[in-house]
């Protein structure tokens, strides 16, 4: 009886598992599969990029063209034909929007589903948002706003256009496109995504966001983030990502680079919702991004917060490269694995700097027949005096068939050094559950509390609207897979 | 991949002279060694596993192997200085890889008991020897090992059958002595049948500071019910590189205590093994390494809990000094189906110095959902309020920091079940700390009583 309960609740949480499964009919401009040369100066000129950015992409897919898949993850992934993807799909658009009035209706309607508000929503939840379609930014709000305060929050492109000297200065300066394989071959085809500035000693006053949406079949996505705090700025930025439902793989490959200067701050966070397959693990996205910031300013503050519930698989490591004395970097994670979901995710936190400090804190829950994986690394150079560390690493397990696996590694070279590492594996305490049961709480409904509770940690760390998001996240991602 | 070379060509020539001073048991393996390491060659730094030991450097020089086995003309009573006080142990030695032949006095042990040579071994209990005897080794692909199984000749045996309990702790010494560079490859064979027990003490010690490299593989069958205490201490002089790799299988409700603790070494690399091949077994695995001058250490661990309701607990303490390097990394595997498992891990490390680097590398890797795991790493320094604290009373800043460093260590000597022993570190950890260990060589207060 109680069984049978159990199991209408299970169907009824999987059928609404990924409610952000619908395409949308847009004209789309794609271009067609296959990576070589021409492809790249093809971007490039459909972008109407200088001649600089060219000479980037080509070293870039030069390099790219030398390097092979790197193995080392805890990951099985099935072979890629990067011959088999369209690397540059946007939706069709005579001239770039003039106001909202001029965005295709349907890619509105797109937004809207998705819960962006882009209108007048937007305006009450006070968050300025830039929207990227098939790696092409649609819509950016709030601009004049954040330009009063000498803020720039625009497009990849519209930044190559309006701002050539900054985006030169930056690009590749945290991330160069030597970096890795997924790296290297952004770099040589990104198409878009969001730069932001924040000038000196200034504090931005909202919440920046981007929202990421694969709409196009077969194609890869690959947009690059550059955000540049300079002396005593700060800004908070928010990154959001969902996909269609689709039988076939398709490929994200993202790098976001983070440039701190002295005394500012930069909070990062992430809610990836891609789509993880169905529960057979067929379809899903690839999500094998590169993330890293540069402390470079002495008193500079990193801190990445992400919660990722989606992606077939899951290839991500946001670090800090603490170089400037006095910096810090923080690392809050959630990652949860369902059905065939497989995650290799962490943080690298290098102390180049003296007096640098560093927090990492990462939960792993997995379920069903997934894998999930904590990769993590800590160095402090012979020059980093007084560095200090605290990472914890805790996994749950829900289900007898999935996988939770660490793998920290410590790299310490200066006596002043104070490191710490604990991690624990176990799976929910059946007393918990007993006791709710007790107090007339469903099992189900139980998991939902105590895993909430377990990432409370970190869910706190996120802003408002996404912390109410996540929490729905966790106990979609999640109900079904109790027994 | 010159190193690996110059060791195949080496045993294409003396393929012969080994066989013939060996057994038929030993020779059997190596074809299919020779077969591995030329597929294999050395694990190279770029695999993760060794990524902090450079084996080119322990086996590219050039060294002199005792192959056509000349007797040594050394008395290991002799040479022999550190004794356990209060431990009275059965003494055994091998001189370089040579089994010494000398049966220690006034020991008897129950029949069918065999302690001694390898090589006697195989010939006296030829079943036995082929059931065990390169079975686990051979299962990881490490060339190392390979060259191991190579060139090894004789080695160390234990065998204790079935329900007999050894009392007296077994000794062994690996005296190293020779008056040029000169390899050893060393073979250790432990077999406890179901509910048989025995302690075993190993130490090394070398005679000449010339430059020595010993490989030493160790295979250990631990039956059903079984208790095992094995303790490693290695006391070699800094032009010493020891790289040594143990398996050990567990059997249904077996106990095993391991112990690796590196006093004084040039580079040494040690490798533990432990698969649960049956349910409710129990292990636990300690190490120390006090480490100045240009020292390395560097170990590895991997735990295998294949079977249900498998404990396994390890323990690893660092003190780092000058220019030393310590590396650790523990590899803990919970198999589907280990269900109740329960895997601790603890490594804690003192760097002292600026030039001193530790690596550490704790790994979980866990496919089973009731399980309690944890592992826990550090790197820090001495509490600088309890420094102070010991100023206030008086103590010198050197003994003060000495009795911080001490009490670090006094949790993994406390894990050893052999209270001789213990006291025996306790003594001799302090005067490492203190030293003067280095100036201990020939001292009276370790000699033996001349037997």
């Amino acid at each position: 009886m109680q069984n049978d309960k159990s199991n209408n609740i299970i169907e009824e949480v999987t059928g609404n598992e990924y409610k952000y499964g619908f395409t949308t009919d847009i004209d789309t401009d794609i271009i067609q599969t296959g990576l070589n040369e021409d492809v790249v100066k093809l971007i490039s000129m459909k972008k109407g990029e200088p001649e600089w950015l060219l000479d980037f992409r080509l070293k870039a897919f030069k390099y790219w063209k030398t390097l092979e898949v790197p193995t080392w993850a805890h990951l099985t992934i099935p072979e890629i034909d990067f011959q088999k993807i369209s690397y540059y799909a946007a939706p069709k658009q005579k001239k770039g929007p003039e106001s909202l009035d001029d965005v295709d209706p349907e890619l509105i309607k797109t937004f809207n589903k998705l819960g962006i508000p882009l209108e007048e929503q937007m305006m009450l939840s006070g968050m300025a948002v830039d929207a990227v379609m098939d790696s092409v930014s649609v819509k950016t709000t709030f601009k004049e706003k954040l330009a009063e305060l000498g803020i720039i929050f625009c497009s990849f492109s519209e930044a190559v256009k309006d701002y050539p000297d900054l985006v030169k200065k930056y690009l590749g300066s945290v991330v160069t496109y030597r970096d890795n394989f997924y790296a290297a071959l952004n770099s040589a085809v990104f198409s878009d995504g969001s730069f932001v500035y924040i000038p000196k000693g200034v504090r931005c006053p909202m919440e920046l966001s981007t929202y990421f949406r694969i709409n196009a079949a077969n194609t890869g996505q690959f947009e690059r983030t550059l955000i540049v705090a300079d002396d005593d700025a700060y800004v908070s930025y928010l990154e959001g990502c969902t996909a269609p439902m689709r039988d076939e793989n398709q490929l994200h490959a993202a790098i976001v680079e983070i440039y701190v200067h002295d005394r500012a701050e930069v909070k990062y966070s992430t809610v990836q919702n891609w789509y993880p397959g169905d529960k057979n693990g067929k379809g899903g996205i690839y999500n094998f991004v590169t993330k890293r910031a540069l402390c470079k300013g002495d008193f500079s503050k990193v801190s990445w917060t992400q919660v990722e519930t989606g992606s077939a698989i899951t290839w991500k490591y946001p670090s800090c490269v603490l170089a400037g004395d006095n910096s810090s970097g923080e690392f809050y994670s959630v990652a949860v694995t369902n059905n065939y979901q497989q995650a290799d995710t962490g943080t690298k936190m290098i102390h180049l700097g003296k007096n640098t400090k560093s927090t990492i804190v990462s939960k792993g829950i997995s379920a069903g027949h997934s894998q999930n994986s904590y990769r993590g690394m800590v160095k402090v150079s012979r020059k980093a005096a007084n560095a200090r560390n605290y990472t914890q690493c805790d996994s749950l397990l829900l289900s007898s068939t999935c996988g939770a696996h660490t793998f920290p590694l410590m790299d310490i070279g200066n006596k002043s050094a104070v490191v710490e590492h604990e991690a624990t594996t176990s799976k929910i305490n059946e007393d918990q559950i007993f006791y709710c049961n007790q107090r007339g709480i469903s099992t189900e409904d139980a998991v939902a509390l105590i895993v909430n509770g377990y990432a409370k940690e970190v869910v706190n760390k996120l802003p408002m609207e996404f912390a109410v998001e996540a929490q729905k996240l966790l106990a979609i991602s999640l109900e079904g897979s109790v027994g | 991949m010159d190193a690996v070379k110059q060791y195949i060509d080496l045993f294409e020539q003396t393929k012969e002279t080994i066989n013939n001073h060996s057994t038929d048991i030993m020779n059997s393996c190596r074809e299919e060694a020779l077969h591995m390491l030329k597929k294999l060659g050395l694990p190279s730094k770029k695999q993760q596993k060794y990524a902090h030991t450079d084996l080119e450097d322990y086996f590219g020089p050039d060294y002199g192997l005792n192959i056509n086995r000349y007797p040594i003309p050394v008395n290991p009573y002799e040479a022999f200085k550190c004794d356990v006080p209060n431990l009275s142990t059965a003494l055994y030695f091998l001189i370089n890889d040579q089994y010494y032949n000398n049966e220690p006095h006034g020991t008897k042990y129950p029949d069918g008991t065999f302690i001694g040579s390898l090589k006697k071994f195989a010939e006296s209990h030829p079943d036995i020897a082929e059931k065990y005897y390169g079975r686990l080794s051979s299962k990881e692909n490490d060339g190392s090992v390979a060259i191991n199984t190579l060139f090894a000749q004789d080695g160390f045996v234990v065998y204790v059958p079935k329900n007999v309990q050894i009392d007296k702790t077994v000794q062994l010494i690996n005296v190293l002595g020779s008056e040029t560079d000169f390899m050893i490859n060393r073979r250790i064979l432990v077999i406890l049948e179901d509910n048989a027990s025995v302690k075993l003490l190993i130490c090394d010690h070398a005679l000449n500071e010339v430059n020595f490299l010993a490989t030493q593989v160790s295979e250990v069958f631990v039956g059903e019910g079984a208790m095992l205490d094995y303790y490693e201490l290695e006391e070699n002089p800094a032009n010493t590189k020891r790289i040594a790799s143990t398996f050990i299988d567990q059997q249904k409700g077996s106990n095993v205590m391991a112990s690796s603790i590196t006093l004084m070494n040039g580079k040494t690399r040690n490798n533990t093994y432990i698969t649960f091949s049956g349910p409710g077994a129990e292990s636990h695995l300690s190490g120390m390494a006090i480490e100045d001058g240009n020292q390395e250490v560097d170990n590895f661990t991997f735990i295998d809990h294949k079977s249900p309701h498998c404990k396994s607990n390890e323990l690893y303490k660092y003190v780092l000094n000058d220019n030393a390097t310590g590396s650790f990394a523990g590899r803990i595997l919970v198999r589907e189906g280990a269900q109740k498992t329960e895997a601790y891990q603890s490594n804690k490390n003192i760097c002292a110095t600026d030039t001193s680097h530790m690596f550490t590398r704790p790994e979980l890797e866990i496919y089973a959902d009731d399980v309690k795991c944890s592992h826990g790493a550090t790197v820090g320094q001495l509490d600088n309020q309890a420094l102070f604290y010991m100023r206030t009373r008086g103590l010198s800043e050197d003994e003060a920091r000495m009795l911080l460093m001490f009490a670090f260590m006094s949790d993994v000597i406390d894990n050893i079940r052999l209270e001789p022993l213990r006291d025996r570190l306790r003594k001799l950890v302090e005067k490492r700390f203190r030293g003067e260990l280095a100036k201990c060589r020939g001292c009276n207060e370790c000699r033996p009583e001349p037997k």
